[in-house]
């Protein structure tokens, strides 16, 4: 190799060897809880401030894109189900409405189709975001939160298990189609769901959002202001939190969210400052009562106009081989933690593409964790973190 | 909007180094390295463009052409607009010394900055200028360049057996 390309390399070398000597250099993680996963943080400290952050990534990286490229499009969506695998089924509702346009097959779905899709992603979305709020609540001290939030999840992922037979990562949404159609009386629990649900976030609305001690450590700590956020290309609720109206569901319009009514929360900055980790925390919240709104109109239209039928086959459309012509496709959707993309390049007569490469949104949104933690607090660095709601397994693919 | 946007482009830079490319479901603009960074900064920074959100960078192998190319995905959020930056990049030989030269655009959008690493890591793209071009994902002393189509495992890592049996 040159000497050129290990240059930086070498600049990082003598950057951790030469701290002062009033300095200290502490690896947070990768074994850490409040990482997350398996991220590593090399904090170069003064005391208990943080002067830099060095974050090294790559300790759950699972080759997704070189998987991607060796084996069929169908065959991918498992893998998809573990990029953010507390959010499966939102990713592959992305990777495959990203296949299905390249087929020019997305609008001759069956709509029944697409409210189960929508159900079951929003059902995802508020697993995702109560394991967001738990385990932030956890980062933070407060312990109640997380054993409440996980309790609820236990629901939702019952009901997807229900559907698809896993409990987490469910590859129930396929090219084309489903895995199967929703179990009968699947409509009537998670009518039940919702109406149990409800008060129960309320409850944990009281016990979190109000709380003194919660807005103390969040309120004014890491600040985003939003041209950083969109510099850095942060998206999801992080963007939203510094402000910005910004939610693919509307924005692009995808699936039937164009027929469906529910608000984009934003952050308003009403404990401190707008972009705070407080804000972050509170936008999730807000999204689970919107995603609740959207659960319900489903499950409305799901018992009336598209209704079961004993005819009704969710594989009619699955392609046999997915024959594409040589292009390329950039596919992007709202995950929970933010824009979820896949740019495919496909080639001709063969079902493999040339090149895919997943976009994540916890990647990009741990991005900007050097620039929000410098002259922080260790102790805030670890609310800044929790408020990111990073899944490693998206970070690294 | 998009001819509009060529024809601003090719009359501001030269017109030879910026082509849009016809037939593609998404609008394609293909660069020349060259003007790259003037052309990235001239689409944030215009009020009629407003690219502020740089959403992805892929690399791409053309094996068995000697051929890479770099795709970024812009995305402007007052307009709700995409559009796709393509930069080919012909190499002479696929050499671990000779790994194909694009400018860092990490001084325009911050996200580059990952995003520039990670191909360079896993395809072996070097972006001149680049502030922190490590390795992101694999390890520093990882050799090769994972993600090109004529990548070869190696037998061994630190001693460890890595193939397959």
């Amino acid at each position: 190799m040159l000497e050129k390309y290990n240059q930086a390399y070498q600049r990082y070398i003598d950057k951790i060897t030469s701290v002062g000597s009033t300095e200290m250099v502490i690896n947070m993680g990768p074994q850490h809880p409040s990482t997350h996963g398996v991220l590593r943080l090399e904090l170069i400290t003064d005391g208990e401030i943080v002067k830099d952050i060095v974050p090294h990534l790559g300790y759950l990286h699972r080759c997704f894109d070189k998987h991607a490229e060796s084996m069929n499009y169908g065959k991918s969506i498992p893998f998809t189900d573990r990029l953010d695998y507390l959010a499966s089924m939102n990713n592959s509702h992305s990777f495959v409405m990203g296949v299905e346009r390249m087929l020019g097959i997305e609008d001759k779905l069956p709509k029944r189709v697409e409210y189960i899709r929508v159900l079951v992603c929003e059902l995802n979305r508020i697993a995702s975001h109560l394991i967001a709020i738990g385990t932030y609540g956890i980062d933070i001290g407060a312990f109640t939160p997380f054993l409440w939030c996980f309790r609820d999840r236990e629901h939702i992922m019952n009901m997807l298990e229900w559907a698809s037979g896993s409990r987490m990562l469910y590859n129930y949404i396929w090219v084309g189609g489903l895995f199967y159609d929703l179990p009968v009386g699947f409509e009537e629990r998670c009518k039940d769901f919702v109406k149990y649900f409800k008060p129960k976030l309320d409850e944990l609305d009281e016990l979190l959002t109000n709380n003194e001690i919660f807005i103390q450590r969040t309120a004014n700590i890491g600040v985003l202001p939003a041209n950083v956020a969109i510099n850095y290309g942060c998206s999801g609720p992080m963007l939203r939190a510094s402000g910005i109206k910004w939610d693919l569901r509307r924005v692009d319009g995808y699936s039937v969210y164009p027929e469906l009514e529910f608000e984009i929360p934003v952050g308003k900055g009403s404990m401190g400052t707008l972009g705070d980790c407080w804000d972050r925390y509170k936008v999730r919240v807000d999204e689970v009562r919107e995603s609740l709104k959207i659960i319900e109109q489903c499950i409305d239209r799901l018992m009336s106009d598209f209704a079961r039928l004993p005819d009704f086959d969710p594989r009619a459309l699955v392609p046999k081989k997915v024959n594409l012509k040589s292009q390329s496709y950039y596919v992007r959707a709202e995950n929970p933690k933010g824009e979820l993309g896949f740019y495919f390049e496909t080639l001709d007569k063969t079902d493999i593409p040339r090149r895919v490469k997943a976009r994540g949104p916890s990647f990009n949104n741990l991005s900007v964790l050097p620039e929000l933690g410098k002259g922080v607090l260790i102790a805030d660095l670890i609310a800044i973190l929790g408020s990111i709601d990073i899944v490693l397994g998206e970070v690294d693919r | 909007m998009i001819e509009n946007l060529v024809k601003d482009l090719q009359q501001r830079f030269d017109a030879t180094k910026i082509q849009f490319v016809e037939g593609t479901k998404q609008h394609t603009i293909v660069a020349d390295a060259s003007v790259l960074v003037e052309v990235s900064l001239y689409l944030r920074d215009s009020s009629t463009y407003y690219f502020d959100f740089l959403a992805n960078i892929t690399a791409v192998d053309y094996f068995p052409e000697n051929r890479f190319a770099v795709v970024y995905h812009l995305a402007s959020l007052p307009y709700q607009t995409q559009l796709t930056l393509r930069v080919e990049l012909p190499v002479a030989n696929r050499d671990a010394d000779n790994l194909p030269e694009v400018p860092s655009v990490s001084a325009v959008w911050r996200t580059a900055d990952w995003h520039e690493r990670e191909a360079f890591d896993l395809m072996g793209i070097y972006f001149t200028d680049h502030p922190d071009l490590r390795r992101i994902l694999l390890p520093d002393d990882w050799e090769g360049f994972p993600l090109r189509k004529d990548y070869q495992d190696a037998e061994y890592y630190h001693g460890i057996p890595i193939k397959g049996q």
